[in-house]
């Protein structure tokens, strides 16, 4: 037997316990922890699975309307989309290891929000991602941008999911920190929603998938600390994904829940066997007993330790009907994946891991998750930006050219064409659009799915920010006829101890609630990442946000693309905001002035307005206007149409402000 | 028409064929697992589906081929039943020997999913009889492994036999080496077997066989195999 080391407070550091938490543990089981239940304390209590910077202000969103089923808290969001059907949605992120290793760390970023949707009973539908890399001109980007779109599609496309859409921005921000935000979407009956809460005692606790080896062990308190000059020492940190594993877990998961044997169900990602065992138990009001003899392991001699913190993916813990482990073993040896019956739900309040006969954790069930740390860490309000000074006039057509051949306008097809985007058959507006347009299998119903945030908004002004990648969701969603129903929110910032990034993050997360209570938007799930610095240098403030909307009948849709000879109408009111624009970004490299304010009822006014124009028939195409304003709107417009386009322009404002300002709540219509 | 759908683990446009067939023969496709032995009775079509089968891992079909079901897909080609394999189905039917040649990554060594415009290039084939004079159609790729290469001698034959059932081409019909997405040989995408009665291909027709999704050139291959059954 491998000798576990001494548990001293320089070894509660090392897992990256402050010595106030480490007291706290003490304190609370009366004595000092066995290593495994170090490992233990330290996977629940990072910032990745404790949320303890952020709850507190995590509680002030909207989380509730009529339309929804399920909010945070579970693995995924649910949403009722109308006739007994659900859709299922998540994002999360995965930067730290696709820093380190970007193709897996992408990969399993993927397989991760995947399981969270179909651990809830929903077969996903579509996939997302919202990807910020540093400078194109930085030596690392080249290889982190191939990797990550490589691992992406990598896993997605294996699985058999449509990776329809997303957004890549390039900015020096993310030089030492790319940022890579995993959406899911998944289709459920609404009356055969699973979840992780345990229930009865004397349960079997059941693990399925694939088998346990030494990846990913202490994966999760590396995704909670910053970065130095290291980074790459952490690559063992990072897990390796297995599409195919993960494939035949989909199918075999849906099978066993349709055979009516799973009273709960948690699948296996940050702090694996730990979390979701402790998670299950918590949910329900149980204890959970392990016997981690019983684990399949990849890899000889894996010690308790090891076991709990492991990270290997494709892996998911139930609690089944016990008259029904024979039937449910049946399905998951047709699949080839491991079944393993690892322990029992009781009665007490207990944690008990044993191994080789040997008592390797007891600790309180409760008290891990419902004593974690939270704090109330302190913030500064965020100075206002530079004054915008005077923008020079340059020649509309030139301007247009050149914002349309800069790295975060040019087109993406070199990426989503390695995403396989229409598998499934159901892809009804392709990569490339406002938002992606996926029919509901079988119905004339669809779902539009879209992921968006202006991190240079949010760095100016942090809460006209955080409405701003609302308020651009919602108009992506409408500009295709879809009425918003819900969003995720995955919420990337760099040290949450820094008074000023604390200060940044409050102010976000204020400004999107605000948008989704007015815009009648809820946030149904949701991820936050902090400490993306690398030496002591933070991201852009990046709270990207994945919406949903439905299209009760494919009737509804509207197409981006007008017909020749048309007529483009602008919605919307103009004032020629140039403040933080692309403009002055992409030509003049200048990031000056207010972020552009956000009026939340005109919002609303107008995407309501562009869904009665499409029901009345009076339009044909519709495109909403973000960065980059009415030229670029009116670019990519004509683009899709593969037409021309003639624009005028407005004598009342300068030619830069009225064809490259960035006011919100704008739509372009064509009519014919 | 009666049809079957195998399903490989890993296969993931099983669903998408299944719907793809029903939809064309009005009855519903059956799905046979990898794991038996036989195929059901009285089939016209057996069709090999997109997807992953056993994750492409070693080569991609390699272990698929070896299936127990593929002795009875074997047997049942043999017999001159219509068998069609797109994409993972292509390579999977190549790996056990009823269609000649090899599939190859991608030229770009870059997994591609778009659209691709192709030659119908024979219409003498159960498959390709109802495009008539439609000879370029529009149909989605999506694989990493799909350039198609084989001997000089094979490759002949294919030409001789008028074997080569699709080509990549621009819009004007020429086989350029633009509109070939993976490097295939000859801007192959579509071989028959000796029989005319075994189609491959890397194109997926499932994909377009519905006017909602955006073109519908695929339908009319589904459409050719019910008039080809009707009028045998």
């Amino acid at each position: 037997m491998t000798i576990e080391p001494d548990v001293t407070q320089a070894l509660a550091a090392a897992h990256g316990l402050k010595p106030d938490e480490y007291q706290r543990i003490l304190e609370l089981i009366g004595r000092a922890p066995s290593f495994t239940e170090l490992g233990i304390f330290s996977a629940m209590w990072n910032e990745h699975c404790s949320y303890k910077s952020s709850k507190k202000w995590l509680r002030t969103l909207p989380t509730t309307g009529p339309q929804v089923i399920q909010g945070p808290g579970e693995n995924a969001g649910v949403v009722d989309i109308g006739d007994g059907q659900a859709v299922v949605f998540k994002m999360e992120s995965h930067n730290h290891p696709s820093y380190i290793e970007p193709y897996q760390g992408a990969a399993t970023g993927v397989g991760g929000i995947l399981r969270d949707v179909f651990t809830m009973g929903a077969r996903p539908i579509a996939a997302l991602n919202a990807l910020s890399f540093g400078d194109p001109a930085h030596p690392r980007t080249r290889a982190l941008v191939a990797g990550v779109v490589a691992g992406i599609g990598g896993y997605g496309n294996c699985f058999g999911v449509p990776t329809v859409g997303g957004e890549v921005r390039f900015h020096p921000a993310y030089n030492g920190n790319c940022l890579v935000n995993a959406f899911a979407a998944g289709l459920a009956d609404a009356d055969r929603i699973f979840y992780s809460a345990a229930s009865g005692v004397g349960m079997p606790v059941v693990y399925l998938g694939a088998k346990t080896g030494r990846d990913g062990v202490g994966g999760a308190t590396m995704a909670s600390a910053e970065f130095s000059d290291d980074a790459h020492e952490k690559r063992p940190t990072v897990q390796v994904g297995d599409p195919f594993t993960e494939k035949r877990l989909l199918e075999a998961c849906l099978e066993l829940m349709d055979s009516g044997a799973v009273i709960s169900i948690q699948d296996m990602g940050a702090a694996g066997l730990t979390c979701s065992a402790v998670e299950m138990g918590d949910k329900g009001g149980l204890g959970i007993e392990l016997d981690l003899d019983a684990v399949p392991c990849r890899e000889q001699a894996m010690t308790a330790y090891e076991m709990m913190l492991s990270e290997s993916q494709e892996r998911m813990l139930m609690v089944l009907r016990p008259e029904r482990e024979a039937a449910a073993r049946a399905i998951f040896d047709k699949w080839d994946l491991d079944f393993a019956v690892v322990g029992h739900t009781i009665a007490e309040d207990r944690f008990l891991v044993r191994h080789g006969g040997a008592v390797k954790a007891d600790l309180p069930l409760k008290a891990l998750s419902g004593t974690a740390p939270e704090y109330d860490r302190p913030w500064v309000e965020t100075p206002p930006p530079a004054p915008l000074g005077a923008v020079p006039e340059t020649d509309p057509a030139e301007a247009l050219l050149r914002l349309m051949g800069a790295p975060n306008f040019c087109s993406r097809a070199w990426v989503w064409e390695q995403y396989d985007h229409m598998v499934m058959a159901d892809t009804v507006v392709r990569p490339g659009a406002d938002a992606a347009v996926v029919r509901v299998h079988g119905t004339a119903k669809a779902l539009a799915f879209t992921a968006d945030v202006t991190p240079r908004y949010c760095k100016a002004n942090p809460y006209q920010g955080g409405r701003q990648a609302v308020a651009e969701a919602y108009r992506n969603l409408s500009a295709t006829g879809a009425k918003p129903l819900a969003c995720t929110d995955n919420l990337n910032f760099g040290n949450p101890e820094r008074p000023e990034i604390m200060g940044q993050f409050v102010r976000c997360v204020r400004g999107i609630g605000a948008a989704c209570a007015a815009l009648g938007m809820p946030v149904v799930s949701g991820n936050v990442s902090l400490y993306n610095e690398t030496s002591g240098e933070a991201i852009l403030p990046t709270p990207t946000i994945g919406a949903v909307g439905l299209l009760t009948s494919l009737d509804q849709l509207i197409p981006m693309a007008p017909g020749a000879g048309e007529t483009l109408v602008l919605l919307g009111e103009t004032h020629g905001h140039l403040g933080q624009s692309a403009l002055l970004w992409e030509l003049h490299a200048r990031a000056e002035g207010d972020a552009p304010p956000v009026d939340l009822a005109a919002e609303r006014r107008a995407g309501e307005l562009v869904r009665r124009l499409r029901a009345e028939d009076l339009i044909t195409a519709a495109h909403d206007l973000s960065d980059g304003g009415l030229a670029v709107a009116a670019a990519e417009m004509a683009l899709a149409a593969g037409t021309g386009v003639a624009l005028e322009a407005d004598p009342a404002l300068p030619a830069a402000a009225w064809f490259f300002g960035e006011d919100q709540g704008r739509y372009l219509v064509a009519c014919a | 028409m009666r049809s079957a759908v195998i399903v490989f683990p890993g296969s993931n446009c099983d669903r998408d064929m299944v719907v793809a067939l029903s939809r064309a023969t009005g009855r519903a496709a059956a799905m046979v697992w990898h794991k038996d032995a036989a195929l059901p009775a009285g089939l016209d079509l057996v069709a090999l589906p997109g997807g992953f089968s056993f994750g492409d891992y070693l080569r991609c079909g390699a272990i698929a081929a070896r299936s127990p079901i593929m002795r009875a897909v074997a047997d049942f080609a043999q017999r001159g039943g219509l068998v069609l394999g797109v994409c993972n189905g292509f390579q999977i039917l190549i790996e056990a020997g009823l269609l000649p040649g090899a599939l190859m990554r991608n030229q770009t060594l870059k997994f591609v999913c778009r659209d691709t415009t192709l030659a119908v290039e024979t219409t003498d084939s159960p498959f390709t009889r109802a495009y008539g004079n439609r000879r370029v159609i529009s149909v989605p790729v999506a694989h990493h492994e799909g350039a198609y290469i084989a001997d000089g001698a094979t490759l002949d034959r294919l030409r001789d036999e008028d074997r080569i059932a699709f080509r990549y081409v621009d819009a004007r019909g020429e086989p350029v080496a633009q509109a070939n997405p993976n490097g295939a040989v000859d801007n192959i995408a579509g071989i028959l077997g000796a029989n005319r009665r075994v189609l491959g291909m890397m194109p997926h027709p499932e994909r377009a066989a519905d006017p909602a999704l955006g073109g519908a050139d695929g339908a009319l291959l589904f459409e050719s195999l019910c008039a080809s059954l009707e009028t045998a």
